[in-house]
């Protein structure tokens, strides 16, 4: 049943700007993060100057890599899904214009305000209001664009992508208002609304759902359209992605609490943020199942197309580290690994190998396609960023996972008479090897984003490519 | 909690669960087929189109299993609003009844040398040890791995007390803390930038350091108003009040021109927190003894 309109035509326009600072981004945000990690392993490397201090720089990789590399691939990804399945030209084009440059700024005021020490200290929200009010405009006039287009659509159902989407936008909308509510006291200065332990919950009701919604249902999104579209297979099953999708976004918003175990949260609010994240599980397997089994018939594909084995690699990352958080998330166990760095591994499992790779393989599916071109300008090049991704991805996990069980049982280690076997210290001098091997895989991992721009410079000045703002609905 | 928010997070949070579950059984019931199809749902967005496959047993099954653990762990433990759960567990009874334990299994350990006077304990190499360890553990993150302190932090090898270095005065020291106050201008508080500056110059008089004579002359007489009472006056200091002596090469703050002159223009404040309620007497009494044995040598 092919439904296309040839009168309708799409605006790529904000989606190439999106795509391309998707690479600007992750390059300049995971070089942030090579740098600070660096500073774990060699500290003179703070070079004792207050702007370029660990404890600023950690906030601004942060929001870098997490705002500014995903967040400008889930707009890019989003406005060119919405409108290629809805068959519509998005909602506004001003507004979606809107949205870029106002993005940007929000970007561009993080990399001037966090490290000058300008700081709300709570963790993916360290913006200070003012930026936290451009945050909210920008994002209600993304939801505008969004469900505009989903309005003026002319397929009759809505693709499940777009839910995933639709999800993630007025999630995050609710949750970024809600968290960031604050007195403010001057310019650059504000005390949250919130006190005590209720302040400790809102922000983790957040931060856990930066995770779940930001840096999953959005990327979901992404995988329902990407991973068919590029295997060139049917989506697997239907009925398993209405059960796993209102399942996630059911149980996902309730986990926060698993980050304030053994707290003054009271007890019931640990445990219900347990559970729900036990249940979580399955839901999250459902996107992963629904990805991989999307391929089955034509797995022969992953030996020829690097973009493919970044899809397929991304949702085994994703499935790894949803089932490693549904275990941390259980009391005993948080209880070793709480403050580790192996809540650092856990977060780069889907950081690095689901969110970035997916990312990056759908920036390579739609970059030629933004500039009307056949492929790439080198699929072995796409190839050597596969594997920098994935062995530096594999060396930063691993680093961080024996570095976090070797810490949780030095600091609860005692002796015979009860006391403490090893300082924080001791543990700190024994963390340097996993330091300096997590460093080295992310500096790996950021080659191979080196390697992909230079590559899509290489794609976009090639004399065929041609930057077409407005695409008329044709079969991509 | 009142009666009406134990009932809505009860409600909400098994509605969740078996809203889900819900959810599943009918998205499974209404199947059309226990194997994989190729029959599509008929829908095409943009070429992609969808199996209309089956759920997959073992996922099927994961999830129910996962929820069937969740209504188990929510019986057994609070979770529910006001429901404590079958088994009584609360994390602060955890946490007493892990300090019982341990108290259980430690206290004897201490006992031993709860009255063994603290020269043989210092002579004691086994009870040092022990010293050592509770030090680390307690002591070090303000005075250092060796105890020498830093700024604002005594350093306990020294063999010069703010407060008295007798094993009753450490004992108090540690047990109930202390607290050093230096009020901003000592006694004086109309004292002049100029006078500041003259008792800042005779203060350096004391341990005979770089100074502008003339000015230090001059601040004899601002020292009789202003520090006496507290820092006697000699300046040697009064260890019943914390009060330092300002005559030797000992300085909890620096010894230079600025440092004193902050401390005398701002006051000081300094806490020792009591170690009283984590620390039993015992513990204190082994602490005293590797404290005092630090500078005995």
């Amino acid at each position: 049943m092919s439904t296309i309109n040839a009168n309708v035509t799409y605006n790529y326009k904000v989606v190439r700007q999106f795509a391309i600072m998707t690479v600007v981004w992750g390059v300049v945000g995971m070089a942030l993060g090579v740098l600070i990690a660096a500073q774990l392993v060699w500290p003179q490397l703070n070079f004792d100057l207050p702007w370029t201090h660990f404890g600023r720089l950690r906030p601004l990789h942060t929001n870098a890599v997490i705002f500014g590399f995903g967040g400008s691939a889930l707009f890019a990804t989003s406005y060119y899904v919405v409108q290629r399945t809805c068959q519509a030209r998005l909602f506004s084009d001003k507004l979606a214009s809107f949205t870029f440059w106002g993005w940007q700024a929000v970007l561009v005021s993080a990399v001037i305000t966090l490290p000058l020490g300008l700081t709300s200290t709570k963790e993916y929200a360290e913006l200070e209001w003012p930026i936290d009010i451009l945050i909210a405009v920008v994002w209600i006039s993304y939801a505008a664009v969004f469900f505009g287009t989903i309005v003026k659509r002319s397929t009759p159902h809505i693709y499940v992508a777009n839910w995933f989407y639709a999800a993630f936008i007025i999630t995050i909308a609710v949750l970024h208002i809600g968290n960031n509510m604050a007195l403010p006291v001057s310019l650059f200065k504000s005390y949250s609304a919130y006190a005590g332990v209720t302040d400790a919950m809102m922000q983790w009701w957040w931060g856990h759902n930066a995770v779940g919604f930001f840096l999953t249902a959005g990327f979901l999104g992404m995988m329902y359209y990407f991973v068919p579209k590029q295997a060139d297979r049917p989506v697997y099953s239907y009925r398993l992605s209405i059960v796993h999708f209102w399942a996630l976004i059911a149980t996902y918003v309730w986990a926060g609490g698993h980050h304030l175990h053994y707290s003054a949260l009271p007890d019931w609010a640990q445990t219900a943020g347990m559970v729900m994240s036990l249940i979580l599980l399955a839901p999250s397997w459902g996107g992963m199942i629904n990805g991989m089994m999307t391929l089955s018939g034509a797995w022969h594909k992953l030996r020829t197309d690097p973009i493919l084995r970044f899809l397929v690699v991304s949702l085994s990352f994703y499935g790894m580290s949803t089932f490693e958080g549904p275990m941390m998330s259980i009391k005993t166990v948080n209880a070793l690994s709480h403050n580790t760095d192996w809540t650092i591994g856990h977060v780069h499992a889907g950081a690095l190998g689901w969110v970035a790779m997916i990312s990056i393989g759908s920036i390579y599916h739609l970059i030629p396609k933004l500039w009307g071109i056949r492929a790439m300008y080198s699929t072995s090049l796409i190839n050597v960023h596969f594997w920098l991704a994935t062995v530096g991805t594999v060396l930063y996990i691993v680093a961080m996972w024996v570095n976090g069980i070797m810490q949780g049982l030095m600091w609860r280690a005692v002796n015979d008479d009860g006391t403490l076997t090893y300082s924080f210290v001791q543990a700190l001098e024994a963390s340097w090897p996993g330091y300096l091997v997590r460093f080295l895989g992310g500096v790996i991992f950021l080659s191979g984003m080196i390697v992909m721009a230079w590559n899509v410079w290489m794609t976009i000045r090639q004399k065929d490519a041609v930057a077409v703002d407005n695409v008329a609905a044709q079969p991509a | 909690m009142s009666t009406f928010w134990s009932i809505w997070i009860s409600v909400i949070v098994l509605g969740t669960i078996f809203g889900c579950w819900w959810l599943l059984w009918a998205t499974r019931k209404s199947q059309t087929t226990d194997t994989e199809t190729t029959k599509t749902t008929g829908h095409s967005y943009d070429g992609i189109e969808e199996y209309d496959n089956p759920l997959p047993k073992w996922w099927f099954y994961l999830y129910m299993g996962t929820c069937i653990f969740a209504l188990v762990y929510l019986a057994l433990y609070p979770g529910l609003g006001n429901w404590q759960g079958l088994l009584g567990w609360s994390q602060h009874g955890q946490w007493e009844e892990e300090v019982k334990e341990a108290d259980a299994r430690y206290s004897e350990i201490y006992a031993q040398y709860g009255n063994t006077p603290i020269e043989e304990l210092v002579a004691d190499p086994a009870a040092m040890a022990m010293g050592q360890r509770l030090f680390a553990n307690n002591c070090s993150v303000c005075h250092g791995s060796a105890g020498r302190g830093s700024i604002g932090f005594p350093n306990l090898t020294d063999d010069d007390w703010l407060w008295g270095g007798d094993p009753e005065t450490v004992f108090t020291t540690i047990k109930n803390g202390r607290h050093g106050n230096m009020p901003a201008k000592g006694t004086m508080p109309g004292m002049t930038a100029e006078q500041v500056d003259q008792v800042v110059n005779y203060v350096l008089s004391f341990s005979n350091r770089a100074r502008d004579e003339a000015a230090a002359e001059a601040g004899a007489q601002v020292f009789q108003q202003a520090c006496v009472a507290c820092h006697g006056v000699d300046g040697t200091g009064n260890q019943a009040l914390g009060a330092p002596d300002l005559t030797n090469n000992v300085w909890l703050y620096g010894s230079d021109y600025e440092w004193i002159e902050e401390t005398v223009l701002y006051g000081r404040q300094n806490e020792m927190p009591a170690q009283g309620g984590r620390l039993s007497d015992d513990q204190i009494h082994i602490l005293t003894a590797y404290v005092l044995s630090l500078s005995s040598n």
